[in-house]
């Protein structure tokens, strides 16, 4: 029973998420896009006068329905069969981690740097509190995240996709080389 | 009752990014060092199937189960594309998260996402609020 507790290989992972765009096509006619579902639940919660919010969000709920899903994939996935054993990352990385400073490197997430009470260092705030309204902020004017245009889009050869996804990696790359060292130094 | 549907698609889909560590921040961050192929790999296999179920859908017209065309997806150009996809590379990065590894790092146990969701959502209220002074 072994392989239910395992990682699922690159080779497994990535067709499984791919075919969720035919699945939810033809089940429903909908699109696969996550960052709409911060959309809905401020069209749903604050709207206010903000055009961007005004919108009859009850039609596209099906989205918050599939993010109730997400948590249940992920309650599934990293409690019920959770891997026991670290993520299997590159030595390169972690010695590059080491060298930061992180030695806890069990579970999915270093939990030295994602608690509670990290919320009220400048450490923990910057990760999580500045870093959440970046992908919040940013998603919502790109027009869509690495489901929406990174697999979505990217599937359907629509070529703004293509510039997202580039530009997704190069600010990513330039957050883990120059930033991040820098705030876990904090 | 007819939504359950896309609770079972979305907890394939979180099942699947979970397992697959796309969810990981260490996996994140080695992926922005370019120092394993695991995240290109999901990547890699993520697009082509994504496109072959469309390509098949196209090509044989299929239809949704409530026998209606497809509705191909269209993602227009905006300047945006490109200020907002470098915003949210940055976040990617801190977090380790983009917005569906939110949900599923909640659900792995890792409760404290919870903050960081809210403040993803307040991030695309403030995107909203100020967005006609934003260039397009």
């Amino acid at each position: 029973m072994d392989f239910l507790f395992s990682p699922w290989p690159w080779y497994i992972a990535g067709p499984v998420i791919g075919l969720t765009v035919p699945l939810l096509l033809l089940l429903g006619n909908k699109n696969l896009g996550i960052s709409s579902t911060l959309r809905q639940i401020c069209a749903a919660c604050v709207p206010g006068d903000i055009p961007l919010f005004n919108y009859d969000w009850k039609k596209d709920s099906w989205n918050l329905i599939f993010a109730v899903g997400l948590v249940l994939g992920g309650v599934l996935g990293g409690i019920v069969f959770a891997n026991p054993a670290p993520v299997a990352i590159s030595t390169n990385t972690m010695s590059y981690f080491n060298s930061l400073g992180l030695h806890d490197l069990s579970g999915l997430m270093p939990i030295e740097l994602f608690n509670w009470p990290s919320l009220l260092s400048l450490k923990g705030f910057l990760m999580m509190i500045v870093g959440g309204f970046l992908v919040g902020f940013g998603t919502r004017y790109a027009g869509g995240c690495t489901s929406g245009h990174g697999i979505l889009g990217l599937s359907a050869l629509q070529w703004p996709s293509l510039i997202a996804i580039v530009c997704f990696f190069a600010g990513g790359v330039v957050c883990n080389h120059l930033i991040l060292p820098l705030i876990l130094a904090l | 009752m007819k939504s359950i549907k896309y609770l079972l698609v979305g907890l394939i889909f979180g099942l699947a990014i979970t397992k697959g560590e796309a969810i990981s921040w260490y996996r994140i961050q080695e992926m922005f060092r370019f120092e394993s192929f695991h995240m290109f790999g999901i990547f890699m296999t993520a697009v082509p199937t994504g496109a072959l179920g469309l390509f098949l859908i196209r090509r044989l017209k299929l239809k949704t189960i409530e026998g209606e065309i497809a509705i191909m997806p269209v993602k227009k150009y905006h300047h945006g594309v490109i200020i907002g996809s470098l915003i949210f590379g940055f976040g990617w990065a801190l977090t380790g998260a983009c917005p569906g590894p939110l949900y599923a790092q909640i659900g792995s146990g890792y409760s404290v996402v919870i903050v960081t969701l809210i403040s993803a959502i307040l991030g695309t209220w403030t995107f909203g609020r100020f967005q006609k002074y934003l260039a397009d």
